[in-house]
């Protein structure tokens, strides 16, 4: 076959995919960036008018709005779910790498989480979380809380957003620990035996040799869960969309409501997108600097 | 061996049988523990699915312990919320998309995959690159300017609106491509001199003998789209006629003076099938990617 004909299969054989992504993932980064520097609102598309260029206009009227600022500290807050989520899924990967009866039993069991739908976990937690849920009933049970001082936990501005953390974390570390559970493959069992033979505890072994081997895994985790803790948005919808008092009110529910909630606003809204996009880069970028500096003494 | 040592050895051994038992107890009492948390929200909601709320009047959700242990078990709550809710209608829709996304993602992953694996072409490494660069992309702001895309192309609100933009993905793209990479170059060049066609070649080889891989990436397709909630839920915000279960399980919860048992049973309809397909392919989850891209 000719080179010209090998050429014509191959590029007839990408077509789809490629114009799919060039449509759909590629020009809406590229058309989304320019509509941060533009004027641009549904009443516009509406009536065909082309975005028209302001410059750094919606940047500046997307952090002068309380409500974006509130938006951004919120997605800030919600990284605190990223230590405890990559700890306990690591050590969880470490309890189920064992050879024991029943553990792949127990592994998939975990999993169950993951391939749980948000809507279904909103519906779930939403009966556990209430003011008569389960949660307040254990604790009354155990006399940990009076029946007069208790609240629903989605409604409670203190709590709130820590209530959708705590679901991010339940759906989650099944997730992270088989991530996990293929990286602790990669260790040498006699690593382990040696250490328990110069009587290491479990402990021990788990922060001395463990952590510093899976370095790489952790990073790539870390990232991961960075970045989706950075763009919440699914989770802040189906539980509480953003309220009560826009306590759960997150950077990327700003740019959703801006762009189908409030004012249809679609410039504004890209620039909003854009600024948190730049605080996941920075993110990312801290996270791989924090990750290896770290490893300079461990290993 | 003197007498008291052999005693004091006897004495060490039995204290490290001991030792070693206590652990594994307590490795198994942490394994429940978590096995717990990790479930119960889910059988708790199927405990509240069939319980029998015409039993007795005021019955709630939040009487424990009775809730979590339902004593009258009935299916009514499932005939009910399918008959006043149209759950059929719903659990349709969710099939539908599901169906479509699943077979387009097969469709282009497969066909774009074998180029890329088994030709030369010019630009092949640059074409390659791009596609996996759209894992890194900030896609913060893309769901607006699809949506407007979708309008443009009128199939905003349709089912074709939801599935057409999520069916080409790198991730899919990557798998079949390792499937193909570890098929034999002699069984390919053997056909070729058969006089087959690339097209024959991918369709009569490489597809056949890629099954596994094809079903790893179609499971995991499923799951992914049949859980999720914002895209449709935004792809389809102009006919919610057409929402899936995942939109139209937190509808339910609106409606209908938010009868619990309805939602429970509306929830048990969306989760069994997915769990089902979960404990029959788990092996694909547990090996995570490496599940995918071995099969």
């Amino acid at each position: 076959m000719t080179r010209a004909a090998t050429t014509f299969i191959a590029y007839g054989m990408l077509f789809p995919a490629l114009i799919l992504m060039g449509v759909f993932t590629f020009y809406p980064v590229i058309y989304g960036a320019y509509l941060g520097f533009s004027h641009y609102t549904a009443a516009d598309f509406g009536a065909h008018n082309a975005p028209r260029w302001v410059g750094l206009e919606n940047f500046h009227t997307v952090f002068a709005d309380p409500l974006f600022q509130t938006g951004l500290l919120n997605s800030l807050k919600y990284l605190a779910v990223v230590p405890v989520l990559q700890l306990v899924s690591l050590a969880v990967a470490v309890l189920v790498n064992q050879k024991l009866p029943f553990i792949a039993f127990f592994r998939a069991s975990y999993y169950i989480p993951v391939i749980t739908s948000i809507s279904l976990a909103a519906v779930m937690w939403d009966w556990i979380y209430a003011k008569d849920g389960l949660i307040n009933w254990s604790l009354e049970a155990l006399h940990l809380l009076q029946k007069s001082s208790a609240f629903g936990y989605l409604l409670n501005t203190d709590t709130a957003i820590w209530a959708i953390m705590f679901v991010t974390f339940w759906k989650g570390f099944g997730y992270y620990m088989v991530l996990y559970l293929a990286g602790l493959q990669g260790i040498p069992a006699e690593l382990e035996e040696a250490a328990t033979l110069d009587g290491a505890s479990r402990s021990q072994i788990f922060w001395r040799i463990t952590v510093p081997l899976m370095r790489p895994t952790i990073l790539l985790c870390s990232l991961i869960s960075t970045l989706a803790a950075i763009r919440v948005l699914e989770e802040i919808i189906v539980f509480t969309n953003g309220g009560p008092l826009n306590s759960t009110y997150t950077g990327l529910m700003y740019v959703y409501s801006k762009a189908f909630g409030l004012d249809f606003n679609y410039g504004v809204a890209s620039a909003a997108g854009l600024v948190i996009a730049l605080v996941g880069f920075v993110l990312s970028y801290l996270n791989f600097r924090l990750t290896r500096e770290s490893g300079g003494e461990g290993a | 061996m003197r007498p008291d040592q052999e005693a004091q050895a006897r004495q060490m051994r039995a204290r490290a049988v001991v030792r070693k038992t206590f652990g594994t107890l307590w490795t198994y009492a942490v394994l429940l523990a978590i096995f717990v948390f990790a479930v119960f929200p889910f059988f708790w909601t199927l405990a509240i699915s069939i319980t029998d709320k015409t039993v007795a009047s005021g019955i709630s959700i939040y009487s424990f312990p009775a809730s979590l242990l339902p004593r009258h078990l009935t299916l009514s709550n499932f005939v009910e919320v399918f008959n006043t809710f149209k759950l059929g209608k719903y659990l349709w829709n969710s099939v539908a998309i599901a169906g479509l996304t699943v077979v387009g993602t097969l469709l282009v992953s497969a066909l774009a995959a074998y180029p890329l694996a088994r030709l030369n072409f010019p630009l092949k490494n640059l074409i390659f690159g791009a596609i996996l660069a759209t894992l890194v992309l900030p896609q913060e702001t893309s769901f607006i300017v699809n949506v407007l895309t979708l309008r443009d192309l009128h199939i905003l609100g349709t089912y074709w609106g939801v599935v057409v933009p999520i069916i080409s993905t790198a991730f899919g793209i990557f798998v079949m491509r390792q499937a193909y990479l570890a098929i034999p170059a002699t069984l390919l060049e053997a056909a070729r001199i058969d006089g087959a066609s690339e097209m024959q070649i991918l369709s009569r080889i490489m597809i056949p003998l890629s099954l596994p891989s094809l079903t790893a990436l179609g499971i995991f397709t499923l799951v992914g789209i049949w859980n999720t909630y914002f895209w449709p839920s935004l792809a389809l915000i102009t006919n919610q006629d057409l929402y899936p279960l995942s939109v139209a399980v937190l509808t339910l919860k609106g409606q209908f003076n938010y009868d619990p048992f309805n939602v429970a049973a509306g929830a048990m309809v969306m989760m069994l099938p997915i769990l089902l397909v979960f404990l029959l392919a788990q092996r694909f989850f547990m090996r995570g990617l490496e599940g995918a891209v071995k099969g």
